[in-house]
């Protein structure tokens, strides 16, 4: 903080106290502090949700164990995956967004920085509110506790008559407020990508990042609230007397799942595309090339966002639609993996030819592109809707998600994280304890969820709090539950290099990447202004332009 | 930085206003909720097991009237700021209160009616989904008439002038919005669902 | 007998069909899959920054139309033929016809047990179901009408057929024609609550001869046991007829499944215990002891009665 601050002679400057440092935290409304806020606020949520992870992963090592009972279990799968989405993925993606996107596209803020504020106090306050279900939720008659219903809650599982109690509303209520969070810092960020460029910097000369931010933005607005219209039906339905999704009164069970996978299908794509934000800003400068096709990646983004809507019927092909329909959504499926195969292919272009430095964001990266391409090919199956009647439901569809989720998410957001905690603390973190971080997590991961896939093909259904001996689950189950408890000790790993380098870590300086966008001309940490002067960008490489002068990018743009 | 023989030229721009960016995507967000609504509006109608029907609502020609006029007031009542005549600024804009406060009288009245013949949110699938979907309009339209409530303080204190005019303005986006959004309620509940 | 559940082992014709697209599938995606993997290791090896190319950036290149316009138009080719696969088998299955002497199975999903029910052959039984083997030749399926009590579930026996979901308020079918005789397991495969995991799944694919005599004795009533009348009075007299029906007594509860024949399966509380005489007791006197989460509740009775009960019981045959 002190780095570039002019020193007076004869004043004295004091380091503010304990209470003063919480209260300057506390009412921010600078961009990066809320990102920083939000990315440890979803490091604190994975950390929470991996827990529940290790105790499923115990529980089901070998058949009948009673490490929990079926009442704990369903809670703990229950809350993992709701953790994970809305209070990991969500904030984790808005912090990085909250934090890079007013550095890379030259403004000092975003558009508004009260409701930016808001957006996370509410999220933050959501995540505790679900939480203290474990607390709370037993209501008045000892009903409950955290919720069990399972992340997508599916009705009328969910009605007051087979779900007592208060513990689906902690789930319902949560993830509403959540909801709206994000809302308003999904139109933050489109009011400040759209009208706080700084001159010279159209559309086309954005950053991929801020491009596939506004694609992501633009989903999430539509995405999110059919399931917060849901949540509210739900809540008329348990406390109002409502009928929404009740069958006894003639209602539907499978309204609530069409209005349910209308968000939850557009959400992975939210949650993706941010990821596909960092590799396409990783990727070229530990290639020494800019992106190949950045017209082509603009397009493939916004059109995976558009046929991303089309296709959410492929979580319910087993619920009993007619051949037209289920016709219909595997087609669109299988659309939808031609602009994201474009994408690979380009990110593979973009390194072809170049002169890669596998330093540990690139690790991260390489790994991503092997993985996302494994799970978009078992997405590919269980596409193709009668082979779903099998593979559905079951572990094939768990290893599935959790590979594009975990293998291609987490690892694009480890890159990031790798690559830009220089610009945020001034400090490099440990390449060495990077390499230990990511082999370690490649090796759990794979034997984790390479492994999974077998059970789903030998019938596992998903959801069980045990199984039945003599079925052939056991062994991979076995191996499964070692590769999570692996995963684990590498994110331990990451936290203390984080921790550490925080503190410690060598000076970064500027630029530590030789990178090209508009965050690395400023100082590391960046100043709370962002930038003494507001850039002027030619291209959309500024920086390779001021490096280059002789052979600057808009020439060839 | 160095002048460069031979840069590129900046070409001028004006970007669009961001208090506009920002209500248009909050509206196109509070549109898929309605959507939402609307759909299960649709898809439940004729399945109640019981209960009253669509035949015993009664479409609110007046108070729609009332609603959808307060539109062209509060275009009338921006314009007026824009221009700097605080005082026809007023006068629209606490007309277009009164429109609006009216329209909610009225879905008091229907209500009341409706409850009178049977028809509650708990009654049957008719009841849940009008209540909600009609109920959520409201609510919107209070929200709007608080938010045109404060202004309307503000303005009595002599705070909003010429200089608020586009401040003003994005938030007679939302009360458009608002209307527009009966407009598609009325058409689905009172046309096309009887 | 391990692997009773492997999709890769269809038994069925249905089955058989989703397997034999999912070798078409599976090649493209192998071939994808290789190919780009391939091309990704040889670019990491290749590009890769050595000291010999370290001070030179390399050339700078932006894109090409027609490596783009090359890469998308394979992916949709790809695409249309997968699809095209996809659809055909989609057809065959759903909309296959049911013909006049298909064995008609009405399937109802509980919280959490499986009640089956033979309209044309006036038999109700409960988490295990017989149907007959179907000659190729002259094929004899069995279709299946899946109903839900109480939540989703979700009916699936890997060998014979892909899922489908039991619905509240929804009528959904599903065919299998089992091409040879045996026992083939599954469970139910959409979360319906705590004891989800429990809900599992027998279906014996007995010979025609086997399937007919089976059924015969289904239809009959309880067998009269003198020696269990003391447990037969307990049961008409505790509420257990408001949950369960013993035909040929007063009990005709449709709460909790048909017992008339208990003693014809060879499991309780859908697959969760072997039916034996000290499960029996045991389920009677404790349901949560084998199934926590369960409906049935405690019915705190005594060992004298637990005693007469379960002899009862084991006296359905």
């Amino acid at each position: 903080m002190a780095s570039n601050v002019m020193a007076f002679q004869g004043a004295r400057i004091e380091a503010p106290t304990w209470g003063e440092t919480l209260h300057e935290w506390v009412t921010t409304v600078d961009h990066k502090r809320i990102g920083l806020l939000y990315i440890l606020y979803a490091l604190l949520f994975l950390a929470i949700a991996g827990v529940e992870a290790l105790v499923i992963r115990i529980q089901l090592m070998y058949p009948h164990n009673g490490f929990v009972s079926p009442q704990v279990f369903n809670r703990m799968f229950t809350m993992h995956g709701t953790t994970m989405i809305f209070f990991f993925a969500m904030p984790i993606l808005f912090g990085f967004g909250n934090y890079l996107v007013p550095l890379m596209i030259g403004a000092r803020d975003m558009a508004f920085p009260r409701l930016n504020a808001f957006s996370f106090w509410l999220s933050a306050f959501s995540g505790f509110l679900l939480y203290f279900s474990f607390l709370g939720g037993s209501g008045l008659y000892g009903a409950g506790s955290a919720p069990d219903v399972g992340w997508w809650a599916y009705a009328p599982l969910t009605a007051r008559a087979f779900s007592p109690g208060p513990s689906t509303d902690y789930w319902t209520i949560a993830v509403l407020v959540s909801g709206f969070g994000s809302i308003g810092t999904a139109v933050n960020l489109i009011a400040t990508i759209l009208c706080m460029r700084c001159p010279g910097m159209t559309l086309g000369r954005m950053p991929l990042l801020a491009w596939l931010y506004l694609t992501m933005c633009g989903l999430a607005l539509i995405a999110i609230p059919p399931l917060s219209a849901s949540q509210m039906m739900l809540l008329v339905d348990r406390y109002l007397g409502g009928h929404f999704f009740d069958t006894q009164a003639g209602g539907s069970a499978t309204i609530w799942m069409h209005f349910f996978w209308i968000f939850g299908h557009p959400e992975v794509y939210v949650l993706v595309i941010p990821a596909f934000a960092f590799i396409s800003e990783i990727i070229p400068v530990f290639s020494r090339k800019p992106i190949f096709g950045y017209p082509v990646m603009v397009a493939a983004s916004v059109c995976i966002a558009f046929v991303s809507t089309s296709v959410w019927a492929h979580h319910m092909f087993t619920i009993g639609m007619n051949s037209y329909a289920n016709g219909f959504f595997a087609i669109t499926t299988m659309a939808v993996g031609v602009p994201t195969g474009i994408k690979i292919f380009n990110w593979l272009a973009t390194m072809w030819g170049g002169r890669i430095e596998f330093r540990t964001p690139m690790l991260f990266c390489v790994a991503f592109l092997f993985q996302f391409l494994l799970a978009g090919l078992t997405g590919v199956m269980l596409a193709s809707a009668p082979f779903n009647w099998q593979l559905g439901g079951s572990y094939f569809v768990v290893a599935h998600f959790h590979y594009v989720i975990v293998g291609a998410i987490l690892f694009c957001a480890f890159a990031a994280f790798y690559y830009w905690f220089p610009k945020v603390t001034g400090r490099m973190l440990s390449e060495t304890l990077g390499k230990w971080h990511f082999w370690l997590f490649v090796v759990g991961f794979h034997l984790t969820f390479d492994t999974m896939h077998v059970p789903g093909l030998l019938g596992m259904p998903r959801r069980i709090y045990t199984y039945e001996a003599g079925r052939g689950w056991e062994g991979w189950n076995a191996v499964v539950t070692v590769g999570a408890v692996i995963q684990g000790v590498a994110i331990l790993i990451f936290v203390f290099n984080l921790v550490r380098a925080a503190l410690t870590g060598p000076k970064a300086g500027n630029d530590p990447w030789d990178a090209w966008t508009l965050e690395w001309s400023t100082t590391s940490p960046p100043p709370e202004y962002n930038f003494a002067t507001l850039p002027e960008v030619r291209s959309r490489r500024p920086l390779w332009d001021l490096k280059h002068p002789e052979d600057p990018d808009w020439k060839y743009e | 930085m160095t002048h460069l023989a031979g840069t590129l030229e900046i070409e001028p721009r004006t970007l669009p206003s961001k208090g506009k960016v920002g209500m248009l995507t909050l509206i196109a967000a509070e549109s898929a909720i309605f959507v939402i609504f609307v759909i299960a509006y649709l898809f439940y109608l004729g399945k109640s097991l019981s209960g009253p029907t669509t035949a015993i609502l009664r479409p609110p020609i007046f108070f729609t009237i009332c609603l959808l006029s307060s539109s062209f007031t509060v275009h009338l009542a921006v314009v007026a700021l824009r221009g700097g005549r605080r005082a026809p600024f007023l006068g629209w804009w606490v007309l277009t209160f009164v429109l609006g406060a009216l329209f909610l009288l009225g879905t008091a009245l229907e209500w009341k009616h409706l409850i009178g013949e049977g028809l509650t949110i708990r009654a049957n699938l008719l009841g849940t989904t009008y209540y909600s979907l009609v109920g959520l309009h409201a609510l919107h339209v209070l929200v709007g008439l608080v938010l045109l409530g404060g202004v309307t303080m503000f303005a009595l204190l002599r705070k909003v002038g010429q200089a608020e005019a586009e401040k003003v303005d994005v938030l007679s986006l939302y009360w458009h919005f608002v209307d527009a959004v009966w407009v598609v309620v009325f058409t689905v509940v009172y046309v096309v669902g009887r | 007998m391990t692997h009773l559940l492997n999709i890769f082992a269809p038994e069925s014709t249905p089955a058989k069909a989703i397997i034999d697209l999912s070798v078409v599938v599976l090649s493209i995606t192998a071939v994808i899959f290789v190919v780009v993997a391939s091309l990704l290791v040889y670019a990491i090896v290749k590009f890769r920054a050595t000291p010999a190319n370290a001070d030179r950036e390399p050339a700078q290149v932006y894109g090409s139309t027609q490596i783009e316009l090359a890469w998308t138009i394979v992916p949709i080719l790809i695409v249309v033929v997968l699809f095209a696969a996809t659809a055909r088998v989609i057809h065959a299955i759903q909309d296959a016809p049911q013909p006049p002497d298909a064995i008609e199975v009405t399937v109802i999903g509980h919280q959490f047990w499986w009640e089956y029910r033979y309209p044309a052959l006036g038999v109700v039984t409960a988490n295990e179901l017989h149907i007959p083997v179907s000659d190729p030749s002259r094929p004899r399926p069995t279709f299946l009408t899946l109903l839900s009590a109480d939540t989703d579930h979700s009916f699936w026996i890997p060998q014979l057929a892909g899922k489908t979901d039991l619905i509240p308020n929804r009528i959904n079918r599903l065919w299998m024609d089992p091409l040879r005789t045996g026992l083939f397991l599954g469970q139910c495969a959409q979360y319906c609550g705590t004891q989800h995991a429990k809900m599992l799944q027998r279906v014996s694919v007995d010979t025609v001869d086997e399937f007919e005599a089976w059924a015969r004795a289904q239809q009959e009533p309880a067998v009269q046991d003198e020696s269990a009348m003391a447990g037969r009075r307990i049961f008409e007299t505790t509420s257990c007829i408001n949950c369960h029906t013993i035909r040929g007594t007063a009990a005709n509860g449709r709460f909790g499944p048909d017992l008339t024949h208990l003693m014809s399966r060879a499991t309780i509380a859908s697959g969760a215990a072997e039916i034996t005489h000290e499960n029996l007791r045991l389920w009677l006197k404790s349901p949560d002891a084998i199934k926590p989460g369960s409906l049935m509740p405690a019915m705190n009775m005594s060992d004298a009665e637990l005693d007469a009960l379960a002899r009862y019981m084991a006296s359905l045959r």
